[in-house]
């Protein structure tokens, strides 16, 4: 690392006279590799580019969880890129508290980052002891409802516009042969419909409860277990769908065999892939069509500490493309995420996406489950899902509580 | 002997020693070196970043409490047991039948052999294909008429261990055949012959003589199969990601996931040495008996 920026210094020096500044070579680390994600990078690239700086990709193919811990081997091992991402939350926690992460409060307090991020919960998770280490980029949210309108039209039934009216649609698209829920066998797939479920069935509060102040009674009450037959009604509504990746859950929708998906507004892509226009061939019900709050996950920068002043200023560099408002929009309408920033115009973006602005700029956010619990708690959660999805023999009460269990003991 | 003064162990054969010594320090910085740092680190709170915080057995007891650990340790076991048993003996039928001097034995012996040269990933997608219910036997089956033919072990919770074994005997019994046609084929000439003399029928020879004679085939064997069942993970993951729900977990696979995907270093270190701790169990007694046997005689 040392010996190549030594390299780009020295090549840089001709230009110096130039006036065109040091150029810098940063290597950025990420799991973006899908044809929209990529092209969502490029944006990136080209805008850090423009600087002056050079942005080398570091690509690690393989999601997320294929990607973090060489991510996190490399800062470890003495080996950091310039700047890699993780989801905002508490993946990278214990590498801050280490010390092994830039302080980015000089940049955030020039360009007045906390007036800009909106919700602020999402620079609050960046945040530990009132210095800024990361930069949060886009806003996905999970609390979404995609139905396919023309299986409902088979199964003679209006398109519903509420969890409940859906539910009680099942036996129509039964009879009519389609699966009624549509559910990848992946455990984060389950756990992450139920805590939606949650969300907008048991409502705000309950989800703060729970989430925020790991509150066990509340977890073993009767709210919850209102939540836990929904679950169930969920899992016998999903039983036959036989596919593991969620693409393949949203296929069967886009293909009209299934009637709906409990899904991220990362499905959204597929739609737009498969040619299919939202509300005329989709439905996309935010909140299930109970509760209209989103919750705001997403992905953030971190840029590992270097001691090196060119890189760290080429950091800084970085940190304030990445939040300036043409890169946010051009990066979210590619990425089809949303903006951090309430100040930008995304009129370019389709309904579904508008509907999620609208509800992101009122206010009804809730802080996402990746930045309240930590990465072992989410493991449990997810594997009792999984389980409960698959295993019909494991009773609702059973299993809230054992779910409750594991609330009890995260912190 | 005894009235000359043994000259001193240590400097016997020096020149050996001191080559070996690289590699003694290998195997005990890196085997027993890691082994103990792993087993220490399993008695404290790591999370992501390994750290000395003492809790005793809270990880033991928080491993020994959780559902999806002991399905895997029940999986294992089941698997391990089928597997053991069905790879020695298709191993040792395949061997036995190509051993017949048939024609194009090499022929055979290729196709049968074929399966291990995949690696496990592309043998788990394959299965995962052909036992798809919608696209695999199944559907072939209710395509020549039997509409009400049911075969989807990937997604029956309670017969999805079956489904990854099937997978694992197609990949590994052809090593095994391997590995006792060449035992048969060290057994010499004669003892047929004698048996023949004796008038002893085949499967009896097979049985009482020739089998016997092979113990040494059999003991390599063994430790081949054995490792293999005790590290399955690669299988799992291709072939059924655990699932249904938790139904098809295996321990290596509770390590991986606890130590990188729920970055909790400890419960991963904890799980980790409870594998150590059963191949111990078994390989100890089993070594003494082997190994330690042989001197007394």
């Amino acid at each position: 690392m040392k010996f190549r920026s030594l390299g780009a210094a020295v090549a840089s020096a001709a230009a110096v006279s130039a006036g065109a500044g040091w150029a810098v070579d940063l290597e950025v680390t990420h799991w973006w590799t899908s044809g929209g994600e990529a092209a969502a990078v490029a944006e990136l690239a080209k805008a850090f580019d423009a600087t002056g700086n050079t942005w080398v990709d570091g690509a690690i193919a393989g999601s997320g969880s294929t990607a973090r811990p060489i991510m996190i081997s490399r800062i470890t091992g003495g080996d950091p890129m310039a700047a890699t991402q993780f989801n905002h939350g508490r993946q990278a926690q214990e590498l801050v508290e280490a010390g092994l992460m830039r302080d980015l409060s000089d940049v955030a307090e020039a360009d007045n980052w906390l007036e800009v991020v909106n919700p602020p919960s999402l620079l609050e998770s960046c945040t530990l002891d009132g210095a800024i280490y990361c930069v949060p980029i886009n806003i996905h949210s999970w609390q979404w409802l995609w139905l396919s309108n023309k299986a409902f039209e088979d199964a003679g039934v209006p398109v519903p516009a509420t969890w409940d009216e859906f539910v009680a649609a099942a036996p129509a698209l039964e009879a009519a042969g389609k699966i009624p829920l549509a559910m990848g066998k992946q455990p984060w797939q389950a756990g992450g419909a139920f805590n939606v479920m949650i969300l907008a069935l048991g409502g705000t509060d309950l989800y703060n409860t729970i989430f925020v102040d790991k509150d066990a009674e509340a977890a073993r009450g009767p709210e919850m277990a209102a939540i836990w037959a929904a679950a169930d009604q969920a899992r016998q509504m999903a039983a036959r769908s036989n596919v593991q990746d969620w693409n393949e859950a949203t296929n069967l929708v886009i293909t009209d065999q299934a009637g709906g998906q409990i899904m991220g507004d990362w499905a959204q892509g597929e739609f737009q892939v498969a040619g299919e226009v939202a509300d005329q061939d989709y439905t996309c019900l935010p909140g299930l069509g109970m509760n209209a709050v989103l919750g705001t996950a997403g992905d953030a920068f971190y840029f590992p500490l270097i001691e090196d002043e060119e890189i760290s200023a080429a950091q800084a560099e970085l940190a304030r493309v990445m939040l300036a408002p043409e890169t946010q929009v051009a990066f979210n309408l590619k990425k089809g995420s949303l903006p951090v920033r309430g100040d930008v115009d995304l009129s370019a973006a389709n309904d579904c996406m508008q509907k999620g602005l609208d509800i992101v700029s009122s206010g009804a956010v809730v802080t996402s489950t990746d930045q309240l619990i930590t990465p072992d708690t989410n493991t449990q959660l997810e594997d009792l899902l999984s389980q409960f999805f698959s295993d019909m023999s494991l009773t609702p009460a059973d299993a809230q509580e054992r779910w409750a269990a594991i609330i009890e003991d995260a912190d | 002997m005894a009235a000359q003064p043994r000259p001193s162990q240590l400097f016997r054969n020096l020149n050996a020693k001191i080559a070996s010594i690289p590699m003694v320090l290998t195997a005990l910085v890196v085997f027993v070196g890691g082994t103990v740092w792993t087993v220490v680190y399993s008695f404290t709170d790591s999370r992501l970043l390994p750290r000395l915080r003492f809790v005793g057995l809270e990880q033991y007891e928080r491993l020994w409490s959780t559902e999806r650990w002991l399905v895997s340790i029940e999986n294992l076991a089941i698997y391990g047991i089928l597997s053991l048993i069905f790879s020695l003996v298709i191993g040792f039928i395949l061997a036995a039948l190509l051993d017949q001097k048939i024609r194009f034995e090499d022929t055979f012996r290729t196709i049968l052999l074929y399966p291990f040269a995949l690696s496990f990933i592309v043998t788990g997608l394959v299965w995962q294909w052909i036992l798809n219910p919608e696209f695999g036997v199944q559907s072939v089956v209710r395509g020549l008429g039997f509409d009400s033919f049911v075969f989807d072990p990937l997604y029956n919770a309670d017969i999805v261990i079956y489904g990854l074994l099937i997978a694992g005997l197609w990949q590994g019994t052809g090593l095994v055949m391997c590995l006792m046609l060449a035992g048969l084929r060290g057994i010499d000439e004669d003892i047929w012959k004698a048996a023949r003399v004796d008038g002893i029928p085949m499967w009896k020879t097979y049985l009482f003589v020739v089998i016997p004679m092979m113990r040494p085939v059999f003991i390599t064997t063994l430790v081949i199969i054995t490792s293999g069942i005790v590290k399955l993970y690669d299988l799992v993951v291709a072939q059924t990601g655990g699932g249904p729900g938790i139904a098809s977990e295996v321990p290596a696979k509770y390590v991986y996931d606890f130590m990188f995907r729920a970055q909790n270093l400890g419960q991963g270190f904890a799980a980790s040495t409870m594998m150590l701790l059963s191949v111990a169990i078994i390989v100890v007694p089993w070594a003494y008996l082997e190994f330690g046997g042989k001197r007394r005689v």
